[in-house]
């Protein structure tokens, strides 16, 4: 979890069966009284009706429900919507402003780096926050030098998405549209 | 419109719109997160709740008890139903196992009841509440003991010539055993369905399914009720594979909800379920057979197979494609579907094919080598050009030579190491493979209807877009017939309310949904022609030209809207052709001295596949089989326990796809073919071809790299580790 956030979160009440809770979802704050057992992910899809967040597995396997969380990527369908009070929540929805892509999303259209398009909401959000995660030093399995600046390569694009499955195996594509935004950006 | 022969020249070799790389129209919606995918529809209907189903937990036997007192009265819930409550369902011919209903467990996870709640937290919770218990029955589940018995019985399906004296005769002989794992689809979505049958009259289904006529014809079977009164829609799949070619136990179990509820019903199956309670691919053991004379020409084949299957399924028919991929007098070919205990085995991408080829192009590689010949070489030697069998029927258009040698050229494979583990970087051993990619052409009945309304042009079909890009290559096909630009045509699919289309399945949608939208637009063509009292006109730049008359299409009708249908029929003038596409696959690989562990390096795929009606979708549908094609050599496999009889590895973890990381630079030539025998477009499939042979290549690679023959998929390190060759350096 992001601890540069000190503010104490909890629900505002705790019953044996729901919760009260406050949390933003794409700059916009909503309360929500739900059952303790609603994940992220359903509260999303099913309470606030943004369905752009898929679920593929709603075990974590797959990464189609990718969100972003106090700019942190998680996996939504693996966090309870009762632990986000007070959280900053992003999804695909709130990824392009009003008339204009994200690059990611115009970069993905690009290079054709989809098919279904099902697992295509996570892998944007997903390789948005690979980049991040690379520029902020975060280091993955295949980075070498621990102590260096770490450089945007495929091996590292590869081994960071490699939580976001695609079953029509556009990875090749979505490598180069990661690609063309991480050059826009250097 | 009756296509009777090969077609002629016509406006699509001088195309303006199709053959050109168009971005993927419905590519907005899907990178914003707004393309509506079947579970996801809150818009279409109030008041919905949702279902969860509860699976068998034996393969074989009968239910004895369900107690779902505690579930009905558990929050929320609206209905519990139970198999025991209803008479085992009819069954569609498409399924092999009952969907729901009666005592009788056919198989692990066949669903046995659902629970109805407000929410999925409560219907999942309430789920766990139902007690049932079971009357064991012994099942058959091991695939091995079936290879025992049965392998040299049978009729053959195929049995040509001598083979017997072809094999006694011939200097060089290969005879291996091989085996390909049970695969599942695992394509993203989910099964998903919402239900409209409140009232129990007209059921409206919105669904995640490639073929809609075929689902709405089984759900009227199902339930017993004209079909009439039953609405499919489906126009975003997320991924089928083969998997959505049926009527599966979510929209089943969410009808029942429905009726029983009066209010619309959802029903995803859990993941976990998916593997055991809906379809896949059959495993498959095969015994392929080569002799050859010394000059390298194939003088007979022999493969037999055996795939397991419920009764009355097909199986996994590993054989086909050696019927007619390569030259050579005799053969005789034996495939034995064998009924089991195991979940459903039905269609899966390139069903039979990817099987097939991926055992069939190792025998060849290994046949290369006791003939010391280049695999490459030695496939173009035994090239033909009519189906080996039936001489006398040639193949329209195949360029499986072509394909080979620009693969060569291209991939460098001339300048491969040629000694097996010869070649080593650090801690790696470098290899190099190929393949050869065979699967058909067919073609099914397409229907279309197009309405012109103010120069804006909507067309309706009932074809769907599984990620293969049908929208788009049908947008284009309609532009390109009308003298339209693409942004003035809209296309609208997946939806029982439009003309019946080919479906997606088989390879065959892009080619006969395309043909069918022209007829439509054809027929179109006509009727305005009528209006304006022309014999001939032309459509080009958005207006129609005819002798005098330069007329915009907006204006033709007054703002009045000019309706025409018709579907593209296929004549049996092709039953006397044999009409395929090809590929060769090249193949690098490294596999780790120490470990076993094998990274693809690099991918080519060169196509025939006729016209390539949008080479950036096309190039999609074959890096995507590519991609399938690495999990399917590498690390796909669902693992049977043969004692209790069901898929252990059932959820995403468990079974390994491919992931970003194992996927290397691919690399996808087309040849610039076309086929008049195929469709008015001259077009073939490409979506199952890119998986054809792909697992080959790479088995064949590692055996460059190592040295190492392996024979059985998936080529995980553990196959190979006691076999490495020496890493003292």
């Amino acid at each position: 979890m992001n601890s540069s956030n000190n503010v104490e979160r909890h629900p505002k009440t705790v019953n044996p069966d729901s919760s009260t809770f406050s949390l933003t979802v794409n700059r916009e704050r909503h309360t929500l009284t739900l059952d303790n057992r609603t994940t992220l992910l359903d509260a999303l899809r099913e309470q606030l009706k943004l369905t752009g967040t898929k679920k593929g597995c709603d075990h974590g396997q797959c990464g189609a429900c990718t969100v972003s969380v106090n700019g942190e990527r998680i996996n939504a369908c693996l966090s309870l919507a009762v632990m986000h009070e007070g959280d900053d929540i992003s999804t695909i929805e709130g990824a392009a402003e009003v008339g204009h892509l994200d690059p990611m999303q115009q970069a993905f259209v690009d290079h054709d780096a989809f098919q279904c398009g099902y697992c295509t909401p996570g892998q944007i959000c997903s390789a948005k926050a690979v980049l991040e995660e690379i520029q902020a030093g975060l280091p993955s399995h295949v980075t070498k030098d621990l102590n260096a600046p770490i450089e945007i390569s495929d091996a590292e694009i590869r081994e960071r998405m490699s939580g976001n499955l695609c079953r029509c195996g556009a990875y090749a594509n979505i490598l180069k549209a990661i690609n063309q935004v991480a050059e826009v950006r250097s | 419109m009756d296509f009777n022969q090969s077609t002629e020249d016509n406006l699509f070799d001088h195309a303006r719109v199709i053959g050109k790389p168009h971005a993927r129209i419905d590519g907005l919606l899907k990178v914003t997160g707004r393309a509506p995918y079947a579970y996801e529809r809150h818009d279409v209907a109030a008041n919905q709740l949702v279902g969860y189903p509860v699976c068998a937990t034996i393969a074989r036997g009968k239910i004895t008890h369900m107690d779902a007192s505690a579930a009905r009265a558990a929050p929320g819930v609206a209905a519990v139903i139970t198999t025991l409550e209803l008479e085992p369902l009819a069954r569609a011919d498409s399924n092999v196992a009952h969907l729901f209903g009666g005592a009788t467990v056919e198989h692990y996870h066949q669903a046995i009841a659902v629970v109805v709640a407000d929410t999925l937290e409560q219907a999942r919770g309430a789920a766990s509440l139902i007690e049932v218990r079971y009357e064991e029955a012994k099942g058959v589940f091991d695939l091995e003991d079936a290879w025992t018995r049965l392998q040299s019985t049978g009729e053959p399906v195929a049995n040509v010539g001598d083979v017997d004296a072809a094999f006694a005769a011939a200097p060089v002989t290969l005879d291996e055993t091989y085996r390909t794992a049970s695969q599942s689809h695992a394509m993203m979505e989910p099964h998903a369905s919402i239900v409209d049958w409140s009232d129990g009259g007209q059921m409206t289904v919105w669904t995640s399914n490639q073929m809609i006529q075929w689902t709405r014809q089984a759900l009227a079977t199902t339930f017993d009720i004209d079909a009439g009164r039953i609405r499919l829609e489906s126009p975003y799949v997320g991924g089928g594979f083969g998997g959505k070619l049926w009527l599966r136990a979510d929209a089943v179990l969410a009808a029942f909800g429905s009726r029983e509820t009066g209010r619309p019903v959802k029903v995803a199956l859990p993941r976990p379920m998916i593997f055991n309670n809906a379809t896949h691919r059959s495993g498959t053991i095969q015994r392929l057979r080569i002799a050859a004379g010394s000059d390298g020409k194939i003088t007979a084949f022999e493969h037999a197979a055996v795939s397991h299957t419920l009764l009355g399924g097909s199986g996994e028919d590993a054989v086909n494609q050696t019927r007619c991929f390569y030259a050579g007098e005799n053969r005789r070919v034996a495939h034995h579907p064998i009924d089991m205990g195991l979940p459903e085995s039905a269609d899966m991408r390139a069903p039979g094919e990817a099987s097939g080829l991926a055992v069939l192009e190792i025998a060849m590689d290994e046949m290369a080598e006791k003939l010391g010949m280049d695999p490459v070489a030695f496939r173009i030697l035994n090239d033909t050009q009519v189906n080996p069998e039936e001489p006398s029927k040639p193949f329209t258009e195949r360029h499986f030579v072509e394909c080979l040698r620009k693969g060569a050229d291209n991939f460098g494979w001339a300048e491969r190491n040629l000694k097996p583990g010869g070649r080593r970087e650090g801690q790696w051993l470098i290899g190099h493979g190929m393949a050869g990619a065979y699967r058909g052409a067919p073609t099914m009945t397409s229907g279309a209807r197009v309405r012109l309304q103010n120069g804006r042009l909507i067309v309706e079909t009932d074809m769907t877009d599984i990620g293969t890009g049908s929208y788009t290559i049908l947008t284009q096909t309609a532009a390109e017939t009308m003298g339209m630009e693409m942004q003035d045509v809209e296309v609208r699919l997946g939806n029982s309310a439009y003309p019946t289309s080919s479906g997606s399945g088989g390879q065959f949608g892009a080619t006969s949904a395309t043909a069918g939208v022209y007829a439509a637009c054809v027929a179109l063509q006509q009727q305005i022609a009528k209006r304006l009292n022309v014999d001939e006109a032309r459509f080009e730049k958005g207006r129609v030209v005819a002798g005098q008359t330069d007329m915009a299409l907006a204006d033709i009708a007054d703002g009045e809207e000019i309706v025409a249908e018709d579907s593209i029929n296929f004549g049996d003038f092709k039953d006397e052709l044999e009409i395929g596409t090809f590929g060769a696959h090249f193949v690098e690989v490294a596999v780790n001295a120490y470990t076993g562990e094998t990274r693809v390096r690099r991918m080519l795929a060169v196509c025939d596949a006729g016209r390539i009606l949008n080479p950036i979708t096309a190039r999609s549908q074959v890096i995507g089989g590519m991609t399938m094609g690495v999990g399917a050599a590498l690390t796909e496999g669902m693992s049977v326990d043969t004692e209790r009889g069901f898929f252990v590895n059932h959820d995403l973890a468990g079974y390994e796809v491919a992931v970003h990381a194992d996927i290397p630079e691919q690399e996808v030539i087309f040849l610039d073919t076309t086929d008049a025998a195929s469709s008015p477009l001259k077009a073939k499939g490409v979506g199952e071809l890119g998986i054809c042979g792909v697992a080959a290549a790479i088995g064949n690679a590692i055996y460059n790299a190592t040295g190492i023959r392996i024979r059985e998929y998936p080529m995980t390190l553990d196959r190979m580790i006691d076999q490495l060759p020496s890493t003292e350096r």
